[in-house]
């Protein structure tokens, strides 16, 4: 473990206003603080971090990044509730009425329910590996939103990260609660200065369902942190997506509890990195204590340029989860020898009638699929973008929604088409 | 149309040599097919006129309507009207047959300096064409040939070639795993493009599938050249007493 000093380092902290103020959550931020404390900061040597260096997320400062240009178009042209967060901070005034049928949209320090949520879930995920960063975030968060889901919201909420500031740290905290047979779908795109921590908490009750999908095309040297803690109760499903285009050190942690029988978990992301300062890490652990749960997890990455991909998976089947249906598939096309993938899938099972599956491979792109192409007249540079989006595919197939599912598409195949085409690769 | 002189060709990383030699012309509007046993360089022929990586030309040459084949990339070939339906059709999931058509076709025409076909038009085209070979819409609708059985793959090559209409064909063991009905539809398909400014090289095994496609010459291949060559009745007498006399008098 790092030295415990850096604990009183503001550094650390990043992102933490000063002073913190005293609300609803300085009971839930001061247990936090507490919690970080006790698991002391992540160290070089510790197994959980074996792959991806905590080092960049220890420095006193970011290395200051250029701002990025525009919102970027993805989603765009969604009918959706837009928020704007700008370095991490909720923006009112440039974000849509927060008044959307079958939710209740709050900032995080006007909604007393938060209370009741915040740092609940994250104050749970420490076992069997701490998870410092996220309870540093609890511990120092004030931005974020309270999302309340009540019944079937007719419209995507769409958070969209804006920077005014290249060496901004950006630290917020969301919680949503989603209802008994409530749905809610949350898009999430575009860069908040130079170093992000965030976390978002999600409850999902009996037979809620909860939509995430994150994209984001970094264009800038970003470093960023992100967890997600969920619970789902009976019946409950959570699908999240992350597309991530290009970027520095990131790292992406998912803890799913699925806490009620016949809950359904499907967690997916698809990277495309093309230099060697690339480096995405998926860290995912799903727990499954209910009957018949489905879980899956679909990561795909492709790599080239010296860029590192990461994946550390895990599935555990706790005693009497039986007939549990866990899936567990992480995949890397390497497209040149410099670039790498490093994987650690891992199934824990306590239970004796359940079916679990996982694989890992690396892989370079198939010559006679690529022929195939070619010899019907599909250029080379055209032929690799098809032979890509066809290896990224069954990731972008766990994005429910078709219309955003395709959007999404587009938008990894106009990155593709300008990324391999000037990268060289191809 | 097609002519291929002296073509020697060994594989990259092996000093073996597979064809040795090999003399072929196919004119404009004829049929001819390529008989031989296992291992005799059909399916070396069909991938190095196509322009498939791993392959190394050390003598000979290869040319469509005088152009030398050999240098080009396989698009390039293809744009020249080159087609080559494979034994083996590819599986490309999440990569739509539609998209992958459309993306074809207009790569093709682009090259030629053509129009590139509207959505609305190339949908009508390929309608039209799949009808004729019993390819449904939900077949369309799915990837690249992704749960097609044997048969259907087949016949989405024969789709492929019916909208590209290309001027050379070449078939790679178009009849291997296909049944009867699903045999007498590719050769229906190819049958209908037949024409005047096309030609075909029908690569096979059996004698059966030349009996839907009648070629107008049948070549024997052994050991990397052409042994023998003649009308129908050639296939016929393979399918009496195989490959083994004519091999050998070679």
């Amino acid at each position: 473990m790092a030295d415990q000093a850096l604990l009183s380092n503001d550094a650390v902290l990043v992102g933490a206003a000063d002073p913190l103020p005293q609300d609803a959550l300085t009971p839930a931020r001061e247990a936090a603080r507490e919690r970080v404390e006790t698991l002391g900061l992540p160290g070089r040597r510790d197994e959980y971090w074996r792959f991806t260096r905590p080092d960049a997320f220890l420095a006193p400062d970011a290395p200051a990044v250029p701002l990025p240009e525009g919102d970027g178009i993805l989603f765009a042209e969604v009918d959706r509730l837009k928020l704007v967060f700008v370095d991490g901070r909720f923006d009112a005034s440039a974000s849509d009425a927060l008044e959307l049928d079958g939710v209740e949209i709050a900032p995080l320090s006007e909604a007393p329910w938060a209370a009741s949520l915040y740092g609940s879930l994250e104050g749970r995920a420490h076992i069997p590996v701490p998870r410092p960063f996220a309870a540093l975030n609890t511990a120092a968060a004030v931005e974020g939103l309270a999302i309340h889901v009540t019944g079937k919201v007719s419209r995507p909420i769409h958070i969209l990260h804006r920077s005014s500031d290249g060496t901004a740290d950006a630290l917020w905290h969301h919680v949503i609660r989603v209802e008994p047979g409530a749905e809610a779908t949350i898009l999430e795109t575009g860069i908040a200065g130079a170093r992000q921590n965030a976390v978002i908490e999600a409850d999902i009750a009996e037979g809620g369902r909860l939509h995430m999908i994150a994209a984001k095309r970094a264009g800038v040297p970003e470093l960023s942190l992100g967890h997600l803690f969920a619970r789902v109760a009976e019946g409950g499903t959570l699908k999240s997506f992350e597309l991530a285009l290009d970027g520095r050190v990131m790292r992406r942690e998912t803890v799913v509890e699925m806490a009620g029988d016949d809950a359904v978990v499907h967690v997916a992301g698809a990277s495309y990195g093309r230099d060697k300062g690339f480096h995405h890490d998926d860290t995912i652990f799903i727990s499954h204590a209910g009957l018949r749960g489905e879980s899956r997890q679909v990561f795909k990455k492709v790599l080239q340029g010296g860029a590192t991909g990461v994946f550390q998976g895990k599935i555990l089947v706790k005693p009497g989860a039986q007939k549990t249906d866990g899936y567990q598939i992480s995949q890397a096309l390497l497209l040149d020898d410099g670039s790498q993938f490093l994987a650690k899938p891992e199934l824990e099972i306590h239970a004796d009638d359940v079916k679990c599956s996982h694989g890992s491979t690396t892989g370079a792109l198939d010559e006679t699929a690529l022929f195939y192409l070619r010899s019907r007249g599909v250029p080379r540079p055209r032929a690799v973008v098809l032979m890509v989006l066809s290896f990224l595919a069954a990731a972008l197939e766990e994005i429910e929604d078709e219309a955003l599912r395709t959007q999404v598409a587009d938008r990894l195949d106009e990155a593709l088409t300008e990324g391999l085409n000037d990268g060289g690769a191809a | 149309m097609l002519k291929v002189e002296n073509l020697h060709v060994k594989l990259e990383d092996e000093d073996k040599e597979i064809l040795k030699g090999l003399t072929l012309e196919v004119p404009a509007g004829e049929v001819h097919a390529i008989m031989g046993p296992n291992g005799s360089g059909k399916s070396t022929l069909s991938y190095v006129l196509a322009g498939r990586d791993g392959y190394e030309v050390t003598q000979g040459s290869a040319t469509l309507d005088g152009r030398d084949i050999l240098e080009m990339d396989p698009e390039v070939r293809a744009a020249e009207g080159l087609f080559l339906a494979f034994q083996y059709p590819v599986e490309i999931p999440g990569v739509g047959n539609m998209t992958f058509l459309r993306t074809a076709l207009n790569a093709q025409l682009k090259a030629r300096g053509q129009a590139e076909l509207s959505s609305g038009d190339f949908l009508k085209l390929v309608r039209e064409k799949a009808k004729a070979l019993a390819i449904d819409a939900d077949m369309l609708r799915r990837g690249v040939n992704v749960g097609f059985s044997g048969g259907e793959k087949k016949r989405n090559e024969i789709l492929q070639m019916a909208v590209l209409e290309p001027r050379m064909c070449i078939l790679d063991e178009t009849d291997s795993g296909l049944d009867v009905d699903a045999m007498r539809l590719v050769a229906d398909g190819v049958n209908a493009l037949r024409s005047p400014d096309r030609a075909f090289l029908v690569i096979t095994h059996y004698q059966r599938l030349l009996d839907h496609i009648v070629p107008d010459v049948v070549h024997i291949l052994s050991n990397g050249r052409i042994v023998r060559s003649g009308g129908p009745e050639l296939a016929l007498e393979v399918e009496e007493s195989g490959y083994g006399e004519m091999v050998e008098g070679s």
